[in-house]
């Protein structure tokens, strides 16, 4: 067993012992799905909006090339500076040099997965740089020194109250309980950095391949202002980000407020085209955009799974999947939690290390159903499964499916093993829930089904 | 017709009353039962675990037993699903291709082959009780079968149906899933069984005995009365 499923599983345990918290994210769940339900009912046909996406992002995929090179041009003519970054490593490096160069001090970040997946702010802050994120869950998290729990939803796992506590020890406020006040007590510390930063760092949540811009939606403002204030900007957009046509936008703004936080829409989206023009009141003087692929490429050469690079984080199958549900975003121990995490952490951290995430699942399909770009995820965490046991099958579990396949094909042996089970039954009474029990993972929490004493087969052959 | 019932292995040997129930109605409706006595599994847990060859092996012996089956009826949404959804994938570029395709063509999940394909909706069965459907994951999002279960019990006299809020939440069995990851599997259980209970039905009625093997595990360990009985044999009821 790798050690990241080890830690799953400890993780994992803790977590489903934890029925209080439980409780607390299921509750805040349900209410995102009743605010995503009613926003749904907007599209007059949501199975048909489903497609037309899916048709877009199938098309953007698998014209990535042309794509990308469209939406550099166009960026490239107004003055921005592209880099292209095939590993974290080298993203890292290039946001580095930049960050050097500028001879910065200070860096206001808005909300980026992407920047997680590459550990931007642990390089940074080698460096000797502050780095302050600037969307409030963020920033909680940040305080806290945790990931975000979620894709969206960075601190949905915390109550008011472990808030309060935080801000209170951290930044010296008094206590509150008022979700307004916590937000003034963040944004009073916020506004100062945005000023004071010499560099902002966003990612993105669309890069349009026509018009050359960058989308970005948020809820606080905090993604406009790190991206107005500071005179350089550095955005970090992972290669599959992209949109063919600016009018797709009509379609994905409204969907991914929808399915992402259960808005209609959400409060704030801007269109980037570049850094401050001539004859331009704000933004930055200069602009850099960070194209990373990190594994992505080797997603898009999996034809069986290249729809994974559909997925526009909006985290509505991580809303959905009673596994999240339960474990919680911590326990998956990556980046990218929930279905899609599962589906995609084999491809960009490695199968054998991480193909527990994909085991973890019961295949319910809630994720596949719900996705609106229609990713087929528990089909693909089947995949990951399949790849995983023949490119190392694990000894014994080959050998008990041997076993099990020699059993259930010869009746005889079949109806053997059901005579012996039931003469077995009741000694497996005394060593229930002893190491010596072979059926304990499942005894620990269930009581175990009796055979019953005349098998269907039994019964069947007696009645012809 | 003649109709080939795919018993599921837990079936045969945890709940027979459930393919009994099974034969004894589709055989008051007229029909010729047939139960290929080689078949005991359709290999889904070694498919589930990535283990296809092995899988493979189990069904190579079913598609070849269900080769001159006119119909072929299954009842599990798990195992339906496998042979309607996985096999032909399974198969793909091997010379069962075709087969597996065929057999897919031929296979229903028994509610649904009551409501859908016979047009039958009333047994004549009586139950009076109150009763929780829970929609088992496979039969629900794979063979996207959610009405014809509600519309046999609809027809059960002195039945009460009452849907729970988690009706279409995972119970946490899914397979092998169960055994792997027992903390993950019993805490979705609980959620379902508490949606169930909260209710106040007596019985909670599923068409796949997988799911209710886990959900009477968890029910039986927490002492609860809540009882789980298969769609089949509560239209056996007179």
């Amino acid at each position: 067993m790798s050690t990241f499923a080890s830690q799953f599983l400890q993780d994992a345990g803790r977590a489903t012992d934890n029925s209080d918290q439980r409780r607390f994210i299921r509750t805040a769940l349900g209410n995102y799905e009743i605010a995503r339900d009613r926003h749904k009912g907007s599209f007059q046909d949501w199975q048909g909006a489903r497609q037309l996406a899916a048709g877009i992002k199938w098309e953007a995929v698998n014209h990535l090339d042309k794509y990308l090179e469209q939406f550099v041009l166009k960026l490239e003519s107004r003055g921005t500076k592209v880099h292209w970054a095939s590993t974290g490593l080298q993203a890292r490096e290039t946001i580095l040099q930049i960050v050097r160069k500028k001879k910065a001090h200070s860096i206001i970040k808005s909300k980026a997965m992407t920047s997680e997946e590459i550990h931007l702010n642990d390089a940074l802050e080698k460096e000797g740089l502050q780095v302050v994120e600037s969307d409030l869950g963020e920033f909680i998290v940040q305080l806290r020194h945790e990931t975000p729990y979620h894709i969206v939803f960075p601190c949905m796992h915390l109550r008011r109250g472990e808030i309060s506590a935080l801000f209170q020890r951290e930044l010296g406020s008094a206590p509150t309980n008022d979700p307004e006040e916590l937000t003034m007590i963040a944004r009073r510390v916020l506004r100062k950095k945005y000023i004071t930063a010499d560099v902002g760092i966003t990612g993105a949540n669309f890069a349009i391949a026509d018009a050359g811009m960058v989308s970005i939606t948020e809820n606080e403002g905090n993604a406009r202002l790190t991206a107005a204030l500071p005179k350089t900007l550095i955005t970090l957009i992972g290669i599959e980000k992209i949109l063919p046509r600016l009018e797709d936008l009509a379609l994905f703004l409204p969907m991914l407020a929808t399915m992402g936080a259960g808005q209609q829409l959400t409060c704030y989206n801007t269109l980037y085209a570049g850094p401050r023009q001539p004859g331009e009141s704000d933004g930055p003087e200069e602009w850099h955009v960070v194209l990373l692929d990190n594994h992505r490429t080797q997603l898009l050469a999996d034809t069986e799974q290249r729809d994974a690079l559909h997925c526009i984080r909006c985290g509505a199958c991580l809303n959905v999947c009673p596994i999240f549900r339960n474990v919680g975003g911590h326990a998956y121990g990556t980046t990218y939690s929930g279905p899609i995490g599962s589906v995609i952490t084999p491809h960009l951290r490695g199968l054998q290390d991480w193909k527990h995430l994909s085991n973890a699942s019961s295949l319910c399909g809630a994720c596949t159903e719900t996705c609106p770009v229609k990713i087929d995820l528990h089909h693909h965490l089947l995949q990951n499964r399949r790849n995983a046991a023949q490119e190392k099958p694990a000894f014994l579990e080959r050998f008990a499916y041997q076993i099990f396949s020699l059993l259930v094909t010869k009746p005889a042996l079949w109806s053997l093993a059901k005579k012996m089970g039931r003469a077995m039954q009741p000694l497996h009474k005394i060593i229930q829930g002893t190491p010596l029990d072979p059926a304990k993972s499942w005894t620990q929490s269930r009581e175990l089904p009796r055979l019953a004493p005349e098998s269907f087969k039994d019964w069947w052959r007696k009645r012809r | 017709m003649t109709v080939t019932l795919f018993i599921p292995c837990f079936v045969d040997a945890l709940f027979p009353q459930a393919g009994i129930s099974m034969v004894q109605i589709l055989e008051r409706l007229g029909h010729k039962i047939v139960c290929p006595e080689a078949i005991a599994c359709c290999g889904q847990p070694a498919f589930n675990s990535g283990y296809w060859d092995e899988s493979r092996v189990v069904a190579v012996k079913v598609l070849e037993q269900l080769r001159d089956a006119e119909t072929v009826v299954i009842g599990s949404g798990s195992c339906g699903a496998m042979l309607k959804n996985f096999y032909p994938g399974l198969f793909a570029d091997t010379p069962h291709e075709k087969l597996a395709k065929a057999v897919s063509e031929r296979t229903w999940e028994f509610s649904e082959f009551l409501v859908d394909k016979l047009g039958v909706t009333d047994l004549g069965a009586r139950f009076p009780h109150k009763v929780t459907f829970h929609d088992g994951c496979h039969g629900l999002r794979e063979l996207h079968i959610k009405k014809p279960p509600r519309a046999l019990l609809s027809h059960v006299q002195g039945l009460e149906l009452l849907e729970m809020t988690e009706a279409e939440t995972c119970c946490g069995f899914g397979g092998t899933f169960a055994a792997k990851f027992p903390m993950i599997s019993a805490a979705m259980g609980e959620v379902k069984c508490a949606s169930a209970i909260e209710t106040g039905a007596e019985y909670i009625v599923s068409n796949d005995s997988s799911c209710l093997m886990q959900i009477q595990g968890l029910l039986s360990r927490q002492g609860n009365a809540l009882k789980t009985i298969h769609l089949a044999e509560v239209l056996n009821q007179e």
